[in-house]
């Protein structure tokens, strides 16, 4: 048992609705209990989906589990194949189907209808959404897919892309376009708008794969490797780098040379260069999310924002060891975990300028006073912008550039507030003029309540003399947290347990960069 | 025990048959309650004790995150947990020495079951006896079931309180308890008027914390805030407190019926209550006006959600002149909700329980001008032109009583008017 308030990913049969809402002529049969059906609404409020799930509940009740329950699902799915008349109908169990064992697929495969039935066995109480995905997307491949000849120009799939997944939407289009210009044909996208007959006629027609989700499209593209002889592209073109790696990658496994992407579209690596963006030299961000984005935005965060990571994690297991890597490579630790109240003492430790994460360390940065951006999913329906705005290929760059930028205070106005910190009007508690919704905001976790007046206080065993405290107060609010932090370190390195307006000078010479 | 109700016994909707659906139920299970029992109970937290779906769909169903850790959580079972039952009453007992070692100010703790602990039979109630022995007095632990494969929605609330009955106290004396979660807001208007009409000891149920629980016994009377509370009106009645029955107060005419209830079973003067009443009701009769005229003439269909939808429905065709088509409940419990339906003018389609897909056909079929049902179906309906709006609002906003009237009716208009404004 773990206690868990917040998830980052739902059960894996969220995942397998991903994989199914985003096809074309698909049906889902979810033996579950009355309540389960809540997942609809993540797709029709979360996405603005204007059609339901195509996903049938059997909604068993207490009533039924006496008599016969495999009945109800043999029903269910015959209604739900008459009435929808899908192309393929993928079937399985929820969480609480999984303990009463009535064995969807058997059940489905008895009732012999004229479509492929495609059955999944998603351990409920091992795995969760990712893998729940990635299985369904595998599955469906395996029963589905049938070899081809390869088309005469080269052409490749974009593997990966469903629903609720962060700009999937967008990223598509994207990198479909990158590669068109490029000189590469894309026979087909999958799962996302890709009907059963697709996937069976004109899967195994490309010459290779782009592998555009790990997450969700790595166990099907090593299968289309091994069976069908496709390669697969692994570099994620989300950032510049990348994107410059993933077409070399292309260009090689394509055999046609250089690639022609039009990149006047790009201007996030002039907006970088440019001097207002010199004050984000190494401001110190901390990353969380899938580990896909995570370590995209560390190569970003690093390398085309000069920005110092600090901290970066995941929470999907399967990655693990690849994010501890790469956490080595920064020379930071890696956080692998579920739990967020983990990420929050992290990230409340480290005292970051910036947050990139999910929807969850969004509000942990509104609880600790943080500027946050969101990079991965889960997202809230506010990061799912009518825009369109992809994270991947050129303008996905230009879009992380303006969005990571955002939520800080930038270079001049950085100044001004250190100018005028007493002016009445122009202060640090008024904040940044377009974080409007942080003023006056309490904030947790940090013990600079300007509000009251300066006083000897203890913490961690030292003592702020009255004159430090005021001093510290002078200090813009976005740093004020690390200069506390630092002061009080540096207090303790040197066994000093009072701390004087020269201790704070003398910590910040010690801590100049 | 039958209330004043301008029309006689036996009339209105009482007697049409009820349309019985089974099929795919797309309604949210009792755990959802808990979104709102955990801001109204200050002192108490939810251990639902399930899986990661129970997890998902609570942070799913609150729509937005609060900021705070919230006062509840999910005891995520584990493989290890299936295994052996010993183990998972064990981990059960860490769980809960950690949370409570974390959260010194919890005073009441809910073990909540989902639909996998029910479906591995185990014992919860088992459990908040031995862990409430071992943290007496200062928490106590009970439990209740907000499983899908028992309950529905609302019905979560119900399963709370009624499981909350047997820890009141005894009393011989007269009180009045007011049950069912309300905002403060309207909890507070409520006690004002009732304090007005001259009667004391009023409690409400649940309470905002532990230490202010409501008394019962043979002198109590009880009246229901919301429909759905059919078993802990039983409970209550099983401890020999009595039952007011009345419209739901929602609407002036709703709020003044269920209020007439109370003065008459405490034999309050009708001149005294005319005069507790006249302001509030006018207040309540203009703010109306304003609205009602613009849903009057037009037509509602209600998908079943929180068994509100009669009271509601009610309100709706009496006091906005919609004309109801189908008026759909997860379930009816004709001793409730019979003022209710003897008030609703016949006409509507009652349904209970749901086949989703025929009912779809039904709504599609007769074009209501406004649909209620929930978030899984609002905008699919949209985007084939149908105006709706999301139940789960009416259950997350004050309401209640005379001065919400006018905000209860505007809710229903707003998705219209965006229609009538929108130009896209």
């Amino acid at each position: 048992m773990k206690l868990s308030v917040w998830t980052y990913e739902g059960p894996p049969h969220v995942g397998a609705m991903r994989v199914v809402t985003a096809m074309k002529d698909t049906h889902y049969v979810l033996h579950a209990p009355q309540g389960d059906t809540y997942a609809d609404l993540l797709f029709t409020m979360i996405e603005r989906k204007d059609a339901r799930p195509p996903v049938t509940y059997t909604t068993f009740k207490a009533r039924d589990l006496g008599s016969d329950t495999a009945e109800l699902f043999k029903q269910s799915c015959k209604a739900a194949y008459d009435r929808f008349l899908p192309k393929a109908l993928v079937v399985g169990a929820s969480c609480t189907a999984e303990l009463i064992q009535d064995d969807p697929g058997g059940l489905a495969e008895a009732l012999d209808l004229p479509v492929p039935t495609i059955p999944l066995e998603l351990p409920s109480y091992q795995r969760k959404e990712n893998y729940g995905a990635s299985e369904t997307f595998y599955q469906i491949i395996k029963m589905l897919a049938k070899p081809a000849y390869k088309t005469d120009k080269v052409s490749c799939n974009i593997l990966g892309p469903t629903a609720l997944g962060f700009r999937h939407r967008d990223d598509v289009t994207e990198i479909e376009r990158i590669l068109l210009e490029s000189g590469i044909d894309v026979n087909l996208i999958a799962p996302m708008g890709a009907s059963p007959d697709d996937i069976a006629k004109k899967m195994g027609r490309a010459h290779f794969n782009v592998m555009l989700y790990p997450e969700i499209a790595e166990t099907t593209c090593r299968f289309l490797e091994k069976e069908f002889g496709q390669p697969y592209t692994k570099n994620v073109p989300i950032g510049m780098g990348a994107t410059t790696d993933f077409l070399s990658e292309v260009s090689d496994l394509s055999g046609l040379g250089k690639m022609n992407s039009d990149k006047t579209r790009l201007r996030a690596d002039w907006w970088s260069r440019s001097i207002d963006s010199t004050y984000f030299t190494g401001k110190r961000v901390f990353i969380f999310g899938d580990a896909t984005h995570v370590k995209t935005s560390a190569r970003i965060a690093k390398e085309e924002m000069g920005f110092e990571v600090v901290g970066i994690g995941c929470y999907n297991r399967e990655f693990a060891r690849s994010i501890r890597s790469l956490g080595e490579d920064l020379g930071v630790a890696a956080l692998v975990t579920e739990d967020y109240l983990e990420v929050e003492a992290a990230i409340q430790n480290l005292q970051p300028e910036l947050i990139l994460g999910t929807q969850m360390e969004r509000h942990i940065g509104k609880r600790l006073g943080i500027p946050c951006a969101v990079i991965s999913a889960p997202f809230h329906v506010q990061d799912h912008p009518a825009r369109y705005s992809p994270q991947a290929g050129w303008e996905g760059a230009n879009v992380i550039f303006d969005t990571w930028v955002h939520p800080l205070v930038m270079g001049l106005e950085e100044h001004l507030l250190h100018m005028f910190r007493e002016d009445f009007e122009f202060n640090d508690r008024a904040g940044p003029s377009h974080l409007a919704s942080h003023n006056n905001q309490p904030i947790v976790g940090r013990e600079d309540n300007t509000n009251d007046q300066p006083k000897d206080f203890k913490t961690q065993g030292l003592v702020w003399e009255k004159d430090a405290e005021l001093e510290l107060k002078k200090i813009p609010f976005f740093v004020r947290g690390k200069a506390r932090r630092n002061t009080e370190n540096f207090a303790k390195e040197k066994g000093v347990s009072s701390i004087s307006r020269e201790t704070l000078y003398e910590a910040k010479a010690h801590y100049a960069r | 025990m039958n209330i004043s109700s301008p029309l006689h016994a036996k009339s209105g909707c009482s007697d049409t048959p009820i349309l019985k659906e089974r099929g795919q139920n797309e309604v949210f299970c009792g755990l959802t309650g808990i979104i709102w029992l955990h801001r109204k109970i200050q002192d108490a937290f939810f251990l639902v004790v399930g899986s990661r779906t129970c997890a998902h769909l609570l942070q799913s169903a609150a729509g937005v995150m609060i900021f705070a850790e919230p006062r509840f959580g999910t005891a995520i079972l584990e493989e290890k947990d299936l295994a052996g039952m010993a183990d998972a009453q064990e981990e059960l007992n860490s769980q809960v020495e950690k949370l409570l070692d974390r959260r010194p100010e919890i005073k009441q703790l809910f073990l909540v079951g989902s639909c996998p602990s029910e479906v591995i039979k185990l014992d919860l109630s088992r459990a908040a006896e031995r862990l409430t022995l071992k943290y007496a007095p200062t928490v106590r632990v009970l439990s209740y079931s907000g499983s899908g494969i028992e309950t529905t929605f609302t019905q979560g609330e119900d399963a709370c309180l009624a499981s909350m009955v047997k820890t009141l106290e005894r009393t011989e004396a007269s009180e009045l308890v007011l049950v069912g979660a309300l905002p403060d807001i309207v909890e507070d208007q409520f006690l004002d008027i009732l304090k007005q009409l001259g009667i004391e000891n009023v409690s409400t149920f649940p309470s905002r914390t532990k230490s202010t629980a409501p008394r019962v016994g043979e002198n109590v009377k009880f009246i229901l805030c919301q429909p759905f509370l059919g078993d802990t009106c039983e409970a209550l009645q099983d401890r020999g407190a009595s039952h007011i029955t009345a419209p739901f107060p929602f609407g002036e005419e709703g709020t003044t019926l269920w209020l007439k209830a109370i003065a008459k079973a405490y034999n309050v003067d009708s001149s005294v209550f005319e005069k507790v009443t006249e302001a509030p009701r006018n207040r309540a009769k203009k703010a109306l006006e304003g609205v009602s005229n613009k849903l009057s003439g037009r037509s509602v269909f209600f998908f079943p959600d929180s068994q509100l939808e009669i009271p509601l429905a009610r309100f709706l065709v009496r006091e906005c002149g919609m004309k109801a088509l189908e008026v759909g409940s997860p379930y009816i419990n004709k001793k409730i909700v019979m003022p209710d339906l003897e008030m609703l003018p016949e006409g509507p389609v009652i349904s209970e329980g749901q086949d989703v897909d025929s009912q779809l056909d039904r709504c599609r079929k007769v074009k209501p001008d406004l649909t209620i049902c929930g978030m899984g179906l609002a905008n699919p309906l949209e985007a084939e032109g149908l105006a709706t709006k999301w139940s789960i609002e009416l259950v997350f906003s004050p309401v209640h009583g005379y001065e919400q009237a006018g905000d209860l009716a505007a809710l229903f208009y707003r998705p219209i008017k965006r229609r009538e404004l929108l130009k896209v």
